[in-house]
């Protein structure tokens, strides 16, 4: 398994998919990487030879933002929208979703498992009366 | 869909004139605002500037970070009151 950028090892695959695995790089990218390092997307990631892989790595390295790097802008982008208080730093403050998607029902991915709240008043004053 | 680049960022023309002619005077008092849909330009910076929420002017001092961004991004138009039955009672209780 070739090693590409340290961490990321892509697996039995052609190279156009391979390439995909690593953070930052879809469908498009990876076929403008391959087609700036000149390496036939069809090739498995295996056959790969270390000139090819070496050509591959300086293309990426010069010219896209992956991995590592990518994740630290995309949090740092985030904290300044939070920072200036913005609408959407807002919501992403309150994990929320952003985009002006309802609320209402659905959005669970942003608000992750059904918490029920109301009826808030019955089980308080019961709990209060018990003592 | 963004806005197309060829027409460049939209401000309220009148609000563009109005800071200009704060900007020469170096008054930085602030100033109340409709346009919530007016761009923040680097020419609005160290201004504060009330914008409307449809009720009130929300005043909001303008940092290098928020050009680019719109005017009511900065003030809210909804107020969340929490779910649930909250009178008196249950809260005191608390």
């Amino acid at each position: 398994m070739p090693r590409v950028l340290g961490v990321d090892i892509p697996g039995r695959k052609r190279i156009e998919y391979a390439l995909r695995y690593i953070y930052g790089i879809g469908p498009t990218t990876s076929a403008e990487i391959l087609a700036k390092a000149k390496v036939d997307p069809a090739k498995k990631a295996d056959d790969l030879t270390s000139d090819e892989l070496r050509v591959l790595i300086e293309v990426i390295q010069g010219g896209y933002r992956v991995e590592g790097d990518l994740r630290r802008e995309v949090t740092s982008n985030i904290r300044r929208l939070i920072s200036v208080g913005s609408y959407r730093g807002i919501r992403h403050r309150r994990g929320l979703p952003v985009r002006g998607q309802r609320t209402s029902t659905n959005a669970r991915t942003r608000k992750g498992p059904r918490r029920t709240v109301g009826a808030v008043r019955g089980k308080e004053a019961r709990a209060a009366v018990k003592k | 869909m963004a806005r197309s680049i060829k027409k460049g960022p939209y401000v309220d023309p009148k609000l563009m004139r109005k800071i200009e002619r704060m900007n020469r005077a170096g008054d930085r008092r602030p100033m109340k605002t409709w346009s919530r849909r007016s761009m923040i330009m680097p020419e609005f910076v160290g201004h504060t500037m009330g914008i409307h929420n449809g009720k009130q002017h929300i005043s909001v001092f303008i940092t290098e970070n928020m050009v680019g961004h719109r005017l009511g991004e900065f003030s809210p138009t909804r107020t969340f009151r929490r779910h649930g039955s909250h009178t008196d009672k249950t809260v005191s209780l608390k």
